[in-house]
């Protein structure tokens, strides 16, 4: 055997078991598995806004009866929202804001569930898929650090046509409905639209579209 | 109006100054990408096992049909349990193990041969049956062991197990003194070394019963100079897991073992509680005992002679063991000698203690560095799996096996590269013996197991029974109450 063919041989498998390294380190770049909790600054999400401006004028005018149902509470905190864009954004979350029912573009599917009271004010969740488990275990989907949720204490998930939400038997419930009078405790599954109130403990979720 | 819906749709993005938004990745099952992989791993193997016969007889080996044939069979094996019975497990284990026990097989073939050990004789034809063996079990636990949580259930018998394991070479009779530590039992023909094996029973241990303690061992306690530091009667624990430590390196006269497992319990308690004063506490223990050894015992000052001097003349009438070594990676250079054309069998030991030794003087630093990077990543993987479970033993679980992976590399290779005294432990995957290969694979079958849990989309999962509502408004509430000083 020529010594060529054996420093080519011995410099080969160094090169391959390099190859191999790299290719591990390849496949670990795009292995991407878990929770991702992704933040957007607040100037980013002003570029958002004036993004969606745009989209919003574009859709007005193509069908302008859409805007029609535009919560009044929301259009209070929109116009603070120009001077100051910070105290708009929680003006826009404490607020009693979104959808009466049956006014304009309501009973829609909802597509994400938004958090508007509560330590993790702020979150949301597109909704999507499967659906999500709501609870204080870290296997939910949307985990809630407050001593009066469950460990799996409600889902939301799609059921037939529209998306339900479910108390997985929850010692504290799930409570539907904004006032504290009005809302009653989940039994029973239930569908849920685009303005739907959910209240588990001290957090407040909200489906939006 | 325009503003009005302008503010409508930054509504839904605009909850605080800050937006966050939660999304569940699901991973792809990547079983594809471990097949190409595994396809590289095998070339890489039957490579390194060509070139040591080429540059040793210079033709190519009768028997590299049966070793590509059994390399292949061992891997597609592993592989198709894996799509069956853990799909969305980890893809990168697999291959890494399979570099890694090949290329250690490679080296105990070459050994064999320098020695003039051929066909049954040689060491390596033992390491082979051991490979099938130890494949074999792991197949076995991926396939009985349907989810780690039910290890749980057996926390304090593998206690009982871990440590019956630890002192079973005591027992006169089986237990056998060998080259100074009493590490090896004996049944039969068989010889064995236990506290491989007690390494998994303890780390399931530990796993079990830190889960459920560490709320107290991490909450009580009183601020003494920035630490906190747990209450006495907390500290009972890790004062038994320090007896026994105590106790190995008394009677066993086996600093490697000891300190591998006092580690592996400080690590977990450390990150069961996220509190640095385990680690002090750990630390200060240790210390105590290895001082206590030093002064005790005359095998522990050569070792650490021999690591602070090993070219003296005293040193090498002594041992010339770790210097045999060293000259022989300086004499690989970057790129080694090339498999086969070295001389690493004039070390003592060169295929169980020492074979990253030579594994360096025939691969040069840059294959001793792309073994070291091959462990890193398998325990990389490992604590990723860690991060990803959603259950809490499974997280202590794979953390500790990857821990004791990584300890256990550190301690051997440390040792063999001068960076710490050498005690002998065998390197994960590579070293001669058949004890270490089945407890290493275990442990890969494990950490595929947890990470198949943890990777999986949670629509697969199965849906556990909603509880019957609880009649009180705290009822069935589970409260621990941790009194605080």
């Amino acid at each position: 055997m020529s010594e060529l063919t054996l420093t080519l041989l011995r410099l080969g498998l160094l090169a391959l078991l390099w190859v191999f390294i790299f290719s591990i380190v390849g496949v670990l770049r795009t292995d991407i598995y878990g929770t991702q909790v992704s933040r957007r600054s607040q100037r980013k999400s002003r570029k958002r806004e004036e993004k969606s401006k745009a989209k919003a004028a574009k859709a007005r005018e193509k069908a302008a009866a859409s805007a029609r149902g535009i919560p009044v509470g929301v259009a209070a905190a929109g116009a603070a929202g120009s001077a100051a864009a910070g105290s708009a954004g929680s003006g826009a979350a404490s607020s009693p804001a979104p959808s009466p029912p049956g006014r304009g573009r309501d009973r829609g599917s909802p597509t994400a569930l938004v958090v508007t009271e509560g330590p993790l004010t702020g979150t949301s969740l597109p909704l999507r898929g499967p659906g999500i488990l709501i609870g204080r275990n870290p296997e939910c989907a949307l985990v809630l650090d407050d001593d009066y949720a469950s460990g799996r204490h409600c889902r939301i998930y799609q059921g037939g046509t529209s998306w339900m939400v479910e108390d997985l038997g929850s010692t504290n419930g799930t409570f539907i409905g904004r006032d504290a009078h009005s809302r009653d405790r989940l039994t029973t599954p239930r569908p849920v639209e685009v303005g739907t109130v959910l209240r588990i403990g001290r957090t407040v979720l909200e489906l939006r579209d | 109006m325009a503003t009005g819906v302008a503010a409508a749709t930054a509504g839904l993005d605009l909850g605080g100054v800050m937006t966050t938004t939660v999304e569940s990745i699901s991973p792809r099952s990547r079983r594809g990408v471990e097949l190409l992989l595994l396809i590289i791993a095998i070339g890489i193997v039957l490579l390194a096992w060509v070139t040591v016969d080429l540059n040793r007889n210079g033709t190519v080996p009768a028997n590299i049909v049966p070793v590509a044939g059994g390399l292949v069979i061992l891997a597609v094996a592993v592989h198709l349990v894996l799509r069956w019975r853990a799909p969305y497990a980890d893809p990168l284990l697999l291959p890494i193990t399979i570099v890694l026990n090949g290329l250690g097989l490679v080296m105990i073939h070459r050994i064999d041969l320098a020695g003039g050990r051929l066909g049954t004789d040689g060491n390596a034809y033992r390491q082979v049956i051991w490979t099938a063996l130890a494949a074999a079990l792991a197949i076995g636990v991926i396939v009985v062991l349907r989810d780690h949580r039910l290890l749980r259930r057996y926390t304090y018998i593998s206690m009982a197990a871990g440590i019956a394991l630890l002192l079973l070479p005591l027992l006169p009779g089986i237990g056998q003194t060998i080259n100074g530590a009493r590490i090896w039992i004996h049944l039969g023909p068989l010889s064995f070394q236990p506290g491989e094996l007690a390494k998994i029973a303890l780390a399931i241990f530990f796993a079990g019963y830190l889960v459920q303690t560490r709320d107290v061992l991490s909450l009580a306690g009183r601020k003494v100079l920035g630490f906190t530091f747990p209450r006495g009667r907390d500290l009972g624990p890790i004062l038994l897991a320090w007896v026994l430590a105590v106790l190995i390196l008394v009677f066993q006269k086996d600093l490697g073992t000891a300190l591998l497992f006092f580690g592996l319990f400080v690590a977990m308690l450390y990150v069961a509680t996220e509190r640095v004063s385990w680690i002090a506490i750990g630390l200060v223990l240790f210390a105590a005992a290895v001082a206590f050894a030093l002064t005790a015992f005359a095998h522990f000052q050569t070792r650490v002679t021999l690591w602070l001097d090993p070219f003296s003349p005293a040193s090498l009438e002594r041992s010339d063991q770790l210097a045999k070594g060293l000259w022989g990676m300086a004499a690989g250079g970057l790129t080694g000698t090339g498999l086969g054309a070295g001389r690493p069998w004039l070390t003592p030991f060169a295929d169980s203690d020492f074979i990253f030794a030579s594994l360096g003087e025939e691969l040069g630093l840059f294959g001793t560095i792309a073994i070291l990077l091959l462990y890193l990543l398998f325990v990389e993987r490992g604590i990723r799996t860690a991060l990803g479970v959603r259950d809490g033993f499974g997280k202590l679980l794979a953390l500790g096996l990857s821990f004791s992976v990584a300890f256990q590399v550190f301690i051997v290779i440390g040792g063999v590269s001068r960076v710490i005294p050498l005690t002998g432990l065998t390197t994960p995957f590579m070293s001669l013996g058949g004890s270490a290969l089945v407890a290493n694979w275990m442990i890969m079958a494990l950490l595929l197991r947890i990470s198949d849990q943890a990777r999986r989309p949670l629509e697969e999962l199965p849906v556990v029974g909603a509880s019957p509502p609880a009649t009180g408004p705290m009822a069935g509430e589970e409260t621990q109450v941790v009194k605080l000083p």
